[in-house]
């Protein structure tokens, strides 16, 4: 009936090739849905995100935080009056997906991501004077592993490794005498194997010769925790984790 | 006719005309019959996707393995137990393929990591539609009687709650939905019964209202009823949308009803002296913490606080001064069961706090309703609106009984047949929609329709569908060994002088014991373990701040000695935990070698000094708790036992086990207990 699988990829392997497949699917917009309603009063040159990009959701949810965008002239004031139209991959969805911008020059959408986890190229677009000018938007959205990941990392790991500080969670990233990393640094943390990951989880920092402030995680979470610990890093890693080398070769 | 009739019969002349030719041409007709099956399947629209999917895999690196392991024809999943029997994977033909998490869309993408194996499961478990069906309409859409199409994902972690009814740790939205459940007040009105036969317990706390003009005017009773959210926006009372005679009867109604209560009424013993520090009210509500509980709205729209008790911002509107002295006073006095503890303000204390509290008035609430005297018929149809309504669900109002069963029972309405639901015009034909548009809008649904609008937001509502969505028929059906049951609240009570302290100063609103109570400060099912007498006595005198990143702090009840005593001497007798011996001490070895050994375990082999502060002036850790008085703090046998295993004192606690020897323990526990001193920061000798 069901056959176990017996080729193994890691997770974070299966991130990395997703994002691949997701940037690819990006390029394939769909045609916009035809907004007779709206009508572009003025035209703008240029766009810029205002808030609302590089979010973290969960997969099929609507994101925490509207996207805004603003539309520019050439003076780099803003627009008011134009018509901005929201794109995405298959399973994106922008409420509404058509915007003509406010008085402040702002186009502002609800996005909800789609049902497959990774990370999320969207496109702005607005007619400019002549040929349309375009936008592009990062978001990310997790699966449930990953989730998991980031809950875990909320109650464990982000009090130190997110130098972010809030009223409701002070951040002790400033107190420590080595610096810890954040869990986007890709930079650094692409570079490190999910074994090395596991095993600095596991044993503390003294197992990779490095900072005895980071303590073993080893007996109070679960394996399935690292790895969804390990999963969430990989999704959120800026630039983003890529796993060296091909998995399988073509033929 | 006749060309017809001439035609046709030329035609059989010539199929059937010989016996020869007559057999020939039924064996045709007949391989042609017996072709039909084969077509059928070959032209399938499942083994259009197979072919597919071979196709797909033809050009991978992998395609050996992942071809040897495709089977053609229709696969099932078959759980008689769990009633599942899903024909998904024959088209969803790469869900346990790793290598095919590459594969940008469904049907051939590789399943995410979730905890369950799809061959124990199934499919439609968790994502609703039709597991039977081979095509993919039926599967995904089809809405015919007793049947239901998918379930968008964005509910996905209702499939979780079926059963699972503890609070997962990966389904933060199925949580929120749940608390939602009891917490806005919807299980006073629907009845929901879990499939272990326990009911859903409200935990909000409405107000009676049988001495309400007590407590505040006609005209502000009005107002509220209006727009509850525009006296307080975080408040879960819902909007009614009455009309303005309607409400204005309503009023009429509770302020004729409401009985006075005996001190409610009395006149301010103390009246604010003109001089006054102006300062004193607000750094009262400041030190008396009342902020952990009630929110207030600040300048720039926000609202800070809890949300335990009641916002603030408005007040002044609302309660009467000779009330509020009498409610902080002793709250429970008007109201036995309140969350609010008493405080033991003395009578200046109490002046300065409703001088304080008045004052926060919004000139502009309520300033246009002048509500004329009510006559008897008016109150009579205000008593009938509230009878309609169903008030006294929630709220305590003399002279209308508690309606039962006032809204339909909402125990399976996941698998409420959609044959039974009328839609609005446009609506999409599924259950999810229908919740959160009857969530959203009640009386879209029809003038009849007595749910109230509440006020909620959109990811607020999504949650509340997701509980919902859990609540179905399979969720009673499954086997008890596949049923994780909700951990329920004890009705612990401690007994005798100390347990009525424990009540008036309502503990448990913030405090866990034995299984029951809040969870906004720690756990003291075991306290009398782990701190000293003294230390005990002198914090709940003046209790000062363990954790100097926490916002929320324990508020200081003015206790009188005597009772201070009887406190602490109950917490240390009765909370002990049966795990750690109170004779437990750390020698061998307690001597100076051993404390120099302790520190430098702290500092160096096991860095403590990242999330505690031991000393002040160089050490910053600022996650846990400060350690610099720890040792006129807690027991020896408190630190020792913690240290080589916290989750097991505290289940769920951040400190990790570190798995520490028990030589190692005993030094650090020397250590620690070497470090003793009057308290943490800020504390006066």
């Amino acid at each position: 009936m069901m056959t176990k699988s017996t080729a193994r990829i890691t997770i974070p392997a299966s991130a990395a090739i997703a994002f691949i497949a997701l940037v690819l699917l990006a390029g394939c917009k769909r045609a916009a849905p035809a907004n007779p309603g709206l009508k572009a009063t003025a035209q703008g040159s240029a766009l810029v995100e205002s808030s609302g990009g590089h979010q973290v959701g969960a997969t099929g949810t609507p994101l925490k935080d509207p996207l805004v965008v603003q539309v520019n002239d050439d003076q780099g004031t803003a627009v008011p009056g134009a018509l901005v139209e929201f794109h995405g991959p298959s399973g994106v969805s922008f409420d509404p997906a058509a915007v003509v911008t406010d008085p402040s020059g702002q186009a502002t959408t609800s996005v909800t991501l789609g049902a497959i986890a990774g990370r999320y190229q969207l496109s702005a677009v607005t007619l400019g004077k002549g040929k349309p000018v375009s936008l592009s938007i990062v978001e990310t959205s997790l699966g449930y592993q990953q989730r998991v990941g980031s809950i875990l990392a909320d109650k464990y790991c982000n009090r130190c490794h997110d130098p972010e500080s809030s009223p409701q969670r002070v951040s002790n990233y400033d107190n420590l005498e080595v610096k810890p990393h954040p869990f986007t640094d890709g930079g650094t943390l692409n570079k490190m194997s999910d074994a090395d990951l596991t095993s600095i989880i596991l044993h503390g920092g003294p197992a990779l010769n490095r900072s005895a402030l980071m303590p073993p995680y080893g007996n109070t979470l679960s394996a399935s925790d690292i790895k969804a610990l390990i999963a969430y890093t990989r999704a959120v890693s800026d630039p983003p984790f890529q796993l060296p080398g091909t998995v399988y070769e073509h033929k | 006719m006749q060309p017809i009739k001439k035609y046709l019969s030329s035609a059989w002349q010539a199929l059937f005309g010989d016996p020869v030719r007559a057999f020939g041409i039924v064996s045709l007709i007949l391989l042609l019959a017996l072709a039909i099956a084969p077509a059928k399947e070959h032209f399938s629209q499942w083994h259009s996707y197979q072919r597919k999917y071979l196709a797909l895999i033809h050009d991978r690196g992998d395609a050996v393995s992942l071809r040897r392991r495709f089977v053609p024809g229709i696969h099932q999943i078959w759980l008689p137990e769990l009633g599942v029997v899903d024909r998904c994977t024959t088209c969803h033909l790469g869900l346990n393929e790793s290598s095919l998490s590459d594969v940008g869309q469904q049907p051939f993408r590789k399943h995410p990591v979730v905890p369950h194996p799809l061959d124990g499961f199934g499919c439609v478990i968790c994502h609703g539609g039709q597991g039977q069906a081979t095509t993919v309409a039926e599967a995904h859409h089809s809405e015919r009687a007793g049947e239901d199409p998918i379930l968008p994902m964005r509910y996905i972690e209702s499939g979780c709650g079926q059963c699972h009814q503890n609070a997962l740790l990966g389904t933060p939205q199925l949580n929120l939905g749940r608390t939602m459940l009891t917490r806005y007040g919807c299980v006073h009105c629907h009845a929901i019964t879990r499939p272990d036969g326990s009911k859903l317990l409200a935990t909000d706390h409405p107000p009676s209202l049988a001495h309400i003009a007590d407590k505040t005017t006609r005209d502000w009773i009005y107002s509220w009823l209006k727009d509850p959210q525009a006296f307080s926006a975080s408040t879960t009372m819902p909007n009614y949308k009455l009309s303005d005679a309607d409400a204005s009867d309503i009023s009429a109604f509770l302020v004729s009803t409401s009985t006075t209560h005996a001190g409610d009424t009395a006149a301010l013993e103390t009246k604010p002296a003109a001089n006054a520090d102006p300062s004193a009210g607000p750094s009262l509500y400041g030190e008396s913490f009342c902020a952990s509980c009630h929110a207030v709205q600040n300048a720039a729209g926000n609202i800070v606080g809890g949300d335990l008790g009641p916002e603030l911002t408005r007040i002044g509107n609302k309660a009467k001064p000779e009330w509020l002295a009498a409610w902080l006073e002793n709250p429970r006095t008007y109201d036995a069961t309140t969350p609010m503890p008493q405080y033991r303000f003395t009578p200046q204390q109490i002046t300065t706090l409703v001088a304080f509290l008045e004052a926060k008035t919004d000139s502009d609430y309520g300033s246009g309703v002048h509500l004329d005297a009510a006559s008897p018929q008016q109150i009579a149809h205000g008593r009938k609106l509230i009878v309609e309504l169903g008030c006294a669900a929630c709220h305590e109002i003399n002279g209308v009984q508690k309606p039962e069963n006032f809204a339909p029972e909402l125990s399976t309405i996941g698998s409420k047949p959609l044959t039974q639901i009328v839609f609005l015009p446009g609506m999409e034909h599924t259950m999810s929609s229908y919740i959160v548009a009857k969530i959203h809008e009640p009386h879209a649904f029809g003038p009849s329709v007595k749910m109230p609008q509440f006020a909620l937001t959109a990811s607020q509502t999504d949650a509340l569908t997701t509980a919902l969505l859990a609540l179905t028929n399979r969720s009673h059906a499954i086997p008890d060994s596949l049923r994780v049951a909700a951990t329920p609240e004890t009705n612990y009570r401690p007994a005798g002088h100390a347990g009525k302290l424990v009540n008036d100063l309502a503990c448990f609103s913030c405090h866990r014991f034995n299984g029951r109570g809040g969870d906004m400060a720690p756990d003291l099912s075991w306290e009398g373990s782990s701190v000293q007498s003294q230390w005990l006595t002198s914090f709940l005198h003046n209790p000062n701040t363990l954790r100097p990143s926490l916002i929320r702090r324990m508020p200081r009840f003015n206790l009188s000695d005597s009772d201070n005593k009887e406190l602490t001497d109950y917490i240390l007798t009765v909370y002990q935990s049966p795990s750690i011996d109170p004779d437990f001490t750390v020698t061998p070895g307690n001597d100076a070698a051993t404390v120099e050994h302790g520190r430098q375990l702290f500092y160096s082999k096991y860095a403590c000094q990242a999330c505690h502060i031991v000393d002040t002036k160089t050490d910053k850790g600022y996650i846990g708790p400060t350690l610099a008085a720890v040792g006129s703090r807690l027991t020896p046998a408190w630190v020792y036992a913690w240290l080589r295993d916290p989750q097991a004192l505290r289940p769920g606690t951040t400190e990790p086990n570190q798995n520490l020897s028990d030589e190692d323990a005993r030094a650090l526990t020397s250590f620690l207990m070497s470090l003793k001193g009057s308290g943490g920061r800020g504390a006066k000798p």
